[in-house]
């Protein structure tokens, strides 16, 4: 529009399909990306580690050792593996039921289960909190506990399992399930030995996803913890009080295991989709 | 001897070893059995209690977890009608958080999009050494803590640091300041409009840019009267996807923000301020509001993708 349309030279001087995937503006594209994923996450993440071996590395061994942070952490990693295997189970469970099952306000069903990706965490929070919390109308008080820490947790991870195992579920062939019932066997078995194993890779891909969410949680498990060190500190809470009381090195460490757990979970998700795509 | 065989070989039959009358009976039972259950309902029949038992775990489950909370808050919200709800959100603290979050989640859509529909490009179309590290380092900010990333950018760029200190010299502070908000919301919200956009680059293929270029479009025509087109959806869903996190984030503007009221406070700050001063009203009111836009994302989401495919 500003320029008048230049004539030929690009048109003629670029051979068609041999160059197909190598184009003078890569370099400029890649520049800027690069630029900004290493200005905006690469470089920031990389000072976390650096600032967590500031006073070397029995520093951080202190840091990450130290009775409040040790406590933190395994509260944090726990609660996770717990919620991870709720998650595999009811994920599952909820999957087969929107898949198979059909009853009036199924697809209302269908919708509300995205609910906990699009709520921000700390209406998440909120929500919890109202029905959980001292005032509960259910008289049911999980705030200030682990449990509810615990639910606030199962709460944002809701959708993992059931959105990673739905489609596989629905793109399972019940040719097979026909087949193996047609040669007896029984409905358990169907499930166990056909099923199942199709549904594997997905539902472990679903659980590795919400144990990694559930470890990074901030927002919804704020409120529902009351930031009780020793009991109910999550390892993001513990995280930002340090951070409050200028503590930026043993913030970091803590961070830096967080780091080192949530990438080991992103490469075992990485090995999880290759051995499916093998076996698939 | 023959006879007590094959008696026993009848016996055996049903496990599938020899075919008898009894295997090809029970076969048949069995193959009306299922194509009676793929015909009717389409998929193989559970048995009507273990059906019953599934949905009631699993709607006991969402009530108590989802439905109960959720609808409570929306409760306790319009309680006392809809009057205080419009005068909580209308306080001048409450319309300041309106517009800093307005201003924090538009600049972070406009630069992850630029960002996003440039990285597919990247991803789908051309090779580089690398590519392959790139495609998995654009999800790591979904597995990052919020509380890690707003670390992350004080370390880099609060007042304390090298590059912040510089920065703070020349009159521009990052941290506890806008900037910094928006690379916190930017840096959560990443991989959104790149995971919309990058499947959809791969799926229409290059041949049409090609047949562009070949008569004589610029790549910046190519772009716009081609591929633009194309990905369009693409890009709307990844806008909206981008937009619902970023009106969203907490964790990560918390830490960056230095929490001033009136100057550095967004929607999900005033939320958690006002609920821990016990200003209920003007925290479900601000909830709500938020509760709001994330429910409108998600029915928009739903309502035109299936168009999509």
């Amino acid at each position: 529009m500003l320029s008048p349309p230049e004539p030929a030279p690009a048109a003629t001087s670029r051979p068609p399909v041999h160059r197909k995937r190598r184009r003078p503006s890569t370099g400029i594209e890649l520049g800027l990306a690069t630029l900004y994923l290493s200005f905006l996450v690469f470089i920031p993440l990389g000072a976390v580690v650096w600032q967590s071996t500031q006073n070397g590395w029995s520093g951080f061994w202190e840091d990450i050792s130290s009775p409040e942070a040790a406590s933190t952490l395994k509260l944090t990693i726990v609660a996770s593996f717990v919620v991870a295997i709720i998650n595999a189970f009811m994920g599952t469970l909820i999957a087969w039921v929107l898949v198979r099952d059909s009853f009036p306000g199924k697809r209302i069903i269908d919708t509300i289960i995205d609910l906990p990706f699009a709520l921000p965490t700390i209406v998440a929070g909120l929500v919890l909190v109202t029905l959980y919390g001292p005032q509960s109308p259910l008289h049911v008080t999980l705030a200030y506990t682990q449990p509810g820490v615990v639910a606030a947790l199962l709460f944002v991870t809701l959708p993992f399992v059931v959105r990673t195992v739905q489609p596989v579920l629905l793109e399972l062939d019940q040719e097979m399930e026909a087949a193996a019932a047609s040669l007896g066997a029984g409905r358990f078995t169907i499930f166990r030995r056909i099923i199942l194993p199709n549904l594997v890779p997905a539902i472990l891909a679903g659980t590795a996803l919400s144990f990694a969410r559930a470890l990074s949680e901030y927002g919804a498990t704020v409120l529902i913890s009351g930031n009780l060190p020793f009991k109910t500190q999550v390892a993001s809470v513990q995280i930002f009080s340090q951070i409050q009381n200028d503590n930026t090195t043993g913030a970091a460490a803590v961070s830096t295991v967080l780091l080192v757990v949530s990438l080991l979970v992103l490469v075992g998700l990485g090995m999880i989709q290759r051995w499916s795509v093998r076996r698939g | 001897m023959a006879e007590p065989d094959l008696d026993q070989r009848d016996d055996a039959a049903p496990r599938g070893r020899t075919v008898t009358a009894t295997d090809i009976r029970f076969d048949t039972v069995a193959n009306e059995r299922a194509v009676d259950g793929l015909s009717s309902a389409g998929s193989y029949r559970a048995r009507p209690a273990g059906k019953w038992l599934m949905r009631i775990i699993m709607l006991t489950y969402l009530t108590f977890l989802l439905i109960l909370p959720v609808g409570l808050v929306f409760w306790r919200t319009f309680e006392r009608g809809i009057a205080p709800v419009i005068e909580a959100l209308t306080t001048p603290e409450a319309l300041h958080a309106l517009q800093v979050t307005a201003i924090v989640a538009g600049c972070a859509v406009v630069l992850n999009t630029i960002f996003g529909i440039i990285a597919s490009f990247l991803l789908v179309r051309h090779e580089f050494p690398g590519k392959r590290v790139l495609d998995k380092l654009i999800d790591l900010p979904l597995a990052v803590s919020p509380v890690v990333v707003g670390l992350a950018l004080i370390l880099v760029y609060g007042r304390n640091s090298t590059v912040g200190g510089w920065l703070g010299d020349e009159g521009i502070d990052i941290i506890y300041a806008l900037p910094g908000m928006i690379m916190a919301t930017c840096f959560v919200s990443l991989p959104l409009m790149v995971r919309e956009v990058a499947p959809i680059l791969e799926e229409i293929g290059d041949e049409q840019e090609q047949a562009a270029a070949t008569l004589g479009a610029s790549p910046f025509q190519i772009f716009r009267r081609v591929t633009l087109p194309a990905i369009r959806w693409g890009v709307a869903y990844g806008i909206i996807l981008t937009l619902a996190r970023s009106l969203g984030e907490f964790g990560a503007v918390a830490v960056v923000s230095g929490r001033v009221v009136g100057e550095t406070q967004t929607l999900t700050l005033f939320v958690d301020q006002n609920f821990e001063n016990f200003d209920k009203p003007a925290a479900y009111s601000a909830a709500f509001l938020l509760a709001f836009l994330a429910i409108a994302a998600l029915l928009l989401m739903n309502i035109f993708r299936p168009k999509e495919h």
